[in-house]
């Protein structure tokens, strides 16, 4: 049998990863997506004097970005999965009236009440989901629908007032600590633990990948690469960490944010439910055709983002500590963005848990960074605008560029 | 009459394929000249070439047109030159009224504002020429496929046209809009427009062709007269399909077990359409180890039929009976299917088989992830070994399965594809043009593979464009045409005339 080798197969036999350079530029997306969060963190520290890595402000953001890093979590899922949700800002907004509402005026225990409102947000979900997913019906209009109808219920339900404040039970969903188990609190001993514990399961984990991969001859990060990208992840959490730990430790939130994210993370990159999902926004038809239930994967996404947006409604409503109509307004674009800014594709298929959280405190640092500046609410919506396309353009650029 | 066009020792090249190799056409004025071919013979290159869409420079030889040397850089120039080309798939707005698609791009207009009464009225005197009662207000969504066709001429007669070409223009036409379309045809040509038709259809050919030009393999075989004598079928089969074939299959040998895979009455409707059937009557089987192929010309509704089988991707209504080792197997889903031990390789790879953004790894493993995963977590290492498997069993050239799929070749995708469905393990596989648009070694290897699967006792139903390759291949051999199958040919019996005559005679 003769071998005729086209062109084309020619250039599949140059190995990919000769040499380091031209491995950076195939991974640009990947580095320059932490490299970007640190030179944006590195610059406001220097721009704000000093303020924006104050063990307060540092804890402050956090708070600050819980509540978007988590619905981030869900729209990252629902862009892979080739739809977009524009509802979770109004969602979100309606689920902490819905609790200030329970506890404030029907005086419901505070657990019924968490339970109620995250069932709740499955039941949105679920009702947008099966328009998009059963009916075909474009999720931009369905979530569109969905943004002005959940608008209007929390402005009904709170009948236009604020309403608060809430329990110290349930304000500690969001504006509580981890106590010291070690009694030392400053710094605060358990934080530290917790950080170096994650610091050595991201360590170890990253190396047993490699092994493995080595192993099959599909490794290609360059040594050094991994060495220098595992310190500075590594240096930049223990710094953080130790900064929280100088306050008052670990938020709980940051508690629920870490747990949903090795969640999500383990779910997109290591089941067969997350393989399905990219495969759905790889290939729709060619997915059903592999025998994938397109439709109620569709649908299990939308439930999911409805449930995160829920989670999300409670932690907002718990640190405002009131629940107001505006809550939650033009919160999806921040959201959308973040994903977006984190290297998800609008085509779906393509974006990774990482990216999103990473994309949500790039939005987060220049909020806070800039406000700490002074700089006016309008000038920061143009430069939050600019930065987001900017981020889109070198993603197009690069894929581009690889062709 | 003299020449109108002259096509000189066109050549045009794409990576890898020769499509057309020193092609000449001389079509004379006023007359109606046929073109005709196996499909992939070149016809509709040629047209492209012709047409501007490959334009002068990407291709070799001379186009003489109306006495000068025509260099078209693009479709406006040959329309310039009063060269229309009608493609197969219309190309109609379908939410825009008759007059608007008729001036499209040619609006009667006066500094970019409409002019409504002089587009209305010059639409009527148009739809008048080409027999089309419909107001022009009319949106092309509401009329039927026969009068869109009228349309497409008379939007090709607003601009000026002198050398009309439709490619397959009664396709899909029923019997009598395709005869008012020939008569149209003929009344044009008394008005002195010239016109080039593609078709399968050899009795329509005869009936309205001047000259008939038989293209195979990207070469002209042959142009006959046709004024004033009687050109036979047969003699255009002939022409059409006459090639030798040697060596370019593997040796097979046939072992038909058991019965494997039976249907009856198969029946479809079109999933927008439901008064029209795609698929009727099918009846077919296939035992353990052969390989059995359908022929048929585009369009006849083989994808649809496979499709429809494979967990009831296309169509509506559907309805009939399924077997696999004789007991009725339900086919309702494709994750059914899949189960029931089927595995359809899709005709459009790049659409409908692979994730071309996704790795090798991904592909292989996507329609059958319970292979490398428990309770629905992924073993990554599993994942890799399996794939690693495949690449050396297929072939597939890449320096590492973590190579994205969109930057292979044809036949390193197909074979990406392959690997797919052979790791979900089924026990009927249903091939839809296994080896479109990939070269001569893979093809080869292909083939082999197919006969491998069958040694190994599965099932292989293919269905195939090239006839040679049905015949190098299959055990036996469907004729489907229009919806159903008209004829079921043994390998010993088969032969290209024979395949082509039940589907032009039917």
């Amino acid at each position: 049998m003769t071998e005729t080798v086209s062109h084309e197969e020619g250039q599949e036999a140059r190995p990919a990863g000769k040499g380091l350079m031209h491995y950076l530029a195939g991974h640009m997306r990947e580095y320059g997506l932490l490299f970007a969060l640190i030179a944006i963190m590195i610059f406001f520290q220097i721009v704000t004097g000093g303020t924006l890595m104050r063990p307060i402000n540092i804890t402050n953001l956090v708070l600050q970005n819980s509540y978007i890093v988590i619905m981030a979590l869900g729209m990252l899922i629902v862009i892979v999965g080739g739809n977009i949700d524009l509802s979770v800002g109004s969602v979100m907004g309606f689920i902490g009236a819905l609790a200030a509402v329970m506890i404030v005026n029907w005086e419901v225990p505070v657990f019924w009440t968490i339970l109620a409102c995250l069932a709740m947000g499955l039941v949105i979900g679920a009702a947008q989901g099966y328009w998009v997913a059963y009916w075909a019906i474009p999720s931009f209009i369905v979530t569109l629908a969905g943004m002005l109808v959940f608008r209007g219920l929390s402005l009904w339900l709170l009948e236009g007032q604020s309403v608060g404040p809430f329990p110290r039970s349930f304000q500690s969903l969001s504006t509580g600590f981890i106590p010291d188990v070690f009694g030392v609190d400053r710094p605060n001993v358990t934080a530290l633990a917790v950080g170096i514990v994650c610091v050595a399961v991201i360590v170890w984990a990253g190396l047993r990948k490699r092994a493995r991969n080595a192993e099959y001859g599909i490794e290609d990060e360059p040594l050094p690469f991994f060495v220098v990208r595992n310190l500075i992840v590594a240096g930049a959490f223990m710094f953080l960490v130790y900064k929280l730990s100088t306050f008052r430790g670990l938020p709980n939130v940051l508690i629920t944010m870490g747990i949903l994210f090795i969640v999500y993370a383990f779910v997109t990159e290591q089941t067969t439910l997350g393989r399905r999902i990219y495969a759905l926004g790889g290939n729709r038809k060619a997915a059903k055709l592999s025998g994938i239930a397109t439709e109620r994967l569709t649908f299990l996404t939308f439930v999911n983002m409805g449930f995160l947006a829920a989670l999300a409604g409670l932690v907002f409503a718990a640190r405002l500590n009131t629940a107001t109509p505006k809550a939650g307004f033009a919160l999806e674009l921040d959201v959308i963005a973040a994903v977006f800014i984190g290297g998800a594709s609008m085509s779906g298929g393509v974006g990774k848990i990482v990216g999103a959280v990473v994309g949500a405190f790039i939005m987060g640092v220049m909020n806070n960074g800039m406000s700490i500046m002074g700089i006016g609410i309008d000038y920061q919506q143009v430069i939050k605008g600019l930065v987001l396309l900017a981020a889109v353009i070198f993603d197009v650029y690069n894929k581009q560029k690889q062709g | 009459m003299s020449a109108l066009l002259e096509m000189r020792g066109i050549t045009k090249t794409f990576p890898g394929v020769k499509a057309l190799d020193q092609v000449n056409l001389e079509v004379r004025e006023g007359e109606i000249h046929a073109l005709v071919g196996e499909n992939g013979a070149g016809k509709s290159t040629l047209m492209k070439v012709l047409s501007g869409v490959y334009p002068h420079g990407s291709y070799e030889g001379d186009i003489l047109y109306a006495g000068n040397p025509a260099e078209f850089g693009g479709i406006a120039d040959s329309e310039r030159e009063g060269i229309i080309i009608i493609h197969q798939e219309l190309a109609l707005v379908p939410l825009l009224s008759i007059a608007e698609n008729i001036f499209l791009g040619n609006e009667r207009a006066t500094s970019g504002v409409m002019n409504w009464h002089e587009t209305y009225r010059r639409s009527e005197e148009l739809l008048r020429r080409v027999g089309l009662k419909d107001a022009p207000g009319t949106l092309v969504d509401k009329i039927g496929v026969g009068k869109q066709q009228l349309v497409e001429i008379a939007k090709a007669l607003s601009k000026e046209v002198r050398l009309l070409i439709l490619d397959e223009p009664t396709a899909a036409l029923s019997e009598g809009d395709s005869q008012a379309l020939l008569d149209l045809i003929l009344e044009l040509k008394t008005q002195g427009v010239t016109s080039i038709i593609i078709s399968h259809k050899l009795n329509e050919v005869r009936r309205v062709a001047d000259t008939i030009t038989v293209i195979r393999d990207g070469s002209t075989v042959s142009t006959i007269d046709a004024r004033g004598q009687e050109v036979t079928e047969d003699r255009i089969v002939r022409d059409m399909v006459g090639r030798d074939m040697s060596q370019r299959y593997p040796e097979r040998t046939r072992h038909a077990g058991e019965m494997l895979f039976e249907v009856a009455d198969w029946q479809v409707t079109h999933p927008e359409h439901a008064d029209r059937l795609v698929v009727h009557d099918v009846g077919f089987n296939v035992r353990a180890g052969e390989v059995v192929g359908i022929a048929g010309l585009m369009g006849s509704g083989r994808t649809e039929l496979a499709m429809s089988l494979f967990g009831r991707s296309y169509g509506r209504n559907i309805s009939g009976e399924a077997k696999i080792r004789g007991k009725p197997a339900d086919l309702s889903t494709v994750a059914r299917a899949i189960d029931a031990g089927l595995a359809y390789v899709t005709e459009d790879r790049k659409e409908l088989g692979l994730i071309l953004d996704e790795t090798i790894r991904t592909n292989i493993t996507l329609s059958h992830l319970d292979g490398v995963s428990r309770t629905g977590v992924l073993n990554e290492a599993e994942e890799t070994k399996v794939a690693e498997k495949y690449r050396k069993a297929m072939g597939i050239r890449t320096p590492s399965v973590m190579q994205r799929v969109v930057n292979l070749s044809g036949g390193n995708q197909q074979k990406v594809v392959l690997s797919k469905w052979l790791f979900a393990n089924p026990d009927m596989l249903i091939l839809d043009e296994p080896t479109r648009g990939i070269d001569v070694g893979a093809k080869y290897e292909i083939y082999n593979l197919i006969n491998e699967l069958s040694a190994e006792g599965r099932g292989v139903l293919m269905i195939s464009s090239e006839m040679p390759e049905l015949l190098g291949m299959c055990d036996r051999i469907y004729v489907m045409n229009e919806g159903t199958f008209v004829g079921e040919l043994d390998a010993a019996e088969a032969s290209q005339e024979r395949i082509m005559s039940l589907i032009v005679t039917d």
